[in-house]
């Protein structure tokens, strides 16, 4: 296979995987059950994806500057600082103690 | 653009739908600190084999920076030998992007092209911003917002940092992998009211941390919406408090539903 070939496959299988869902009718998600897990799912999804995004690096769990950062945003968060505050937060906390060389 | 006070005198007509001003404000927050990432991935691209066009085409045509960053780390690896590796961890990682189609679906509008458009700009950020507004014109406002402000950003970052590479150095210096993580906290924040989705949170993360050593990479997300799957159907751990109740306020608890022990 060449480059070229990989990346065109690749991209039309993602891109079809998006298009699939919005095959599912939406009178499904009209069940109080559906609703809810539909709801549910999204939590879930962003809770993994925090998980990734922090705390792994590839298949491995790696523990750097992203946790502390992370840890900064979950306390602004919860002194209901905006939205926008929190994530420049983490970025300066995770690229100071790079930058001191603190944390990995 | 008129800021939030200028609402308290609205001109009937170009008041904007309740909910639109606040999915604007998180969309702008959440695009830009996204797109901004876009660089880091067209760096990687190029330092991975990959020329300008491709990391430009990979941006423009499967727009899932997760799958993205999992196609080019397959490929730094293995090269073009690895290929069929490489469009399945990127299938795999794009699969979530299916679920989130099926929820947001609703939320988009009508029509084909519309749909179509849609399908592409479905990511974590567009679906993510959109189910956290609380009227529909603000979740698809914020949907639309988000997605096309993602769109534009993370392809011209990704050409950028494909043409600058090396003069950009290691963008994990800035610290935008913690503003990633830290843009879903901030999203998922808001729906952390009652037991029931923090349980879901707090499993979901547990299974992601635990299977990430044992499975490829994007499995392990999968592998966590199922606890939401589990608990969704069975209603474990009750109802949120942000019940609707105003309009059943005069109807008493089901005695078999379980609801009057609570």
């Amino acid at each position: 296979m060449t480059l070229w070939q990989i990346i065109l496959l690749a991209s039309i299988a993602v891109l079809a995987l998006k298009l699939l869902g919005y095959l599912v009718p939406p009178s499904v998600l009209e069940k109080p059950a559906a609703g809810r897990t539909a709801q549910l799912t999204t939590v879930a999804l962003l809770a993994a994806l925090i998980v990734v995004q922090t705390v792994s690096t590839g298949q491995s769990l790696v523990l750097d500057a992203r946790l502390p950062a992370v840890v900064v945003a979950a306390a602004l968060l919860a002194l209901r600082a905006p939205f926008i505050l929190v994530i420049l937060a983490a970025a300066l906390t995770a690229a100071a103690l790079r930058a001191l060389g603190w944390a990995a | 653009m008129n800021g939030p006070r200028a609402s308290r005198h609205p001109a009937p007509r170009s008041a904007p739908a309740p909910g639109v001003a606040e999915a604007r404000r998180a969309s702008w927050a959440v695009g830009l600190a996204v797109a901004a990432y876009g660089v880091s991935f067209g760096a990687l691209a190029v330092a991975s084999g990959l020329d300008v066009w491709q990391a430009c085409v990979l941006s423009l045509v499967m727009f899932s920076g997760g799958s993205q960053f999992a196609l080019i780390g397959v490929l730094a690896s293995g090269g073009a030998a690895a290929g069929p590796a490489a469009i399945a961890g990127a299938a795999l990682l794009g699969l979530r992007n299916g679920l989130y189609a099926i929820r947001v679906s609703p939320i988009v509008g009508a029509g084909f092209w519309r749909r179509l458009l849609a399908g592409h700009l479905t990511i974590d950020e567009s679906t993510a911003v959109a189910t956290a507004q609380a009227t529909p014109e603000g979740q698809r406002a914020g949907f639309w917002w988000t997605g096309w402000i993602i769109f534009l950003g993370w392809n011209l970052m990704t050409l950028l940092g494909a043409l600058l590479g090396d003069l950009l150095g290691d963008v994990s210096a800035y610290g935008l992998d913690a503003a990633a993580a830290a843009a879903f906290l901030g999203l998922v924040w808001p729906r952390l009211r009652a037991l029931q989705p923090v349980a879901v949170a707090v499993g979901a993360a547990v299974v992601a941390a635990a299977t990430i050593p044992v499975l490829p990479a994007g499995v392990p997300v999968i592998l966590a919406a199922l606890v939401a799957v589990v608990v969704g159907p069975l209603d474990l751990l009750g109802r949120p408090v942000a019940a609707p109740i105003e309009h059943h306020a005069d109807v008493p608890p089901a005695p078999d539903a379980g609801e009057a022990d609570r």
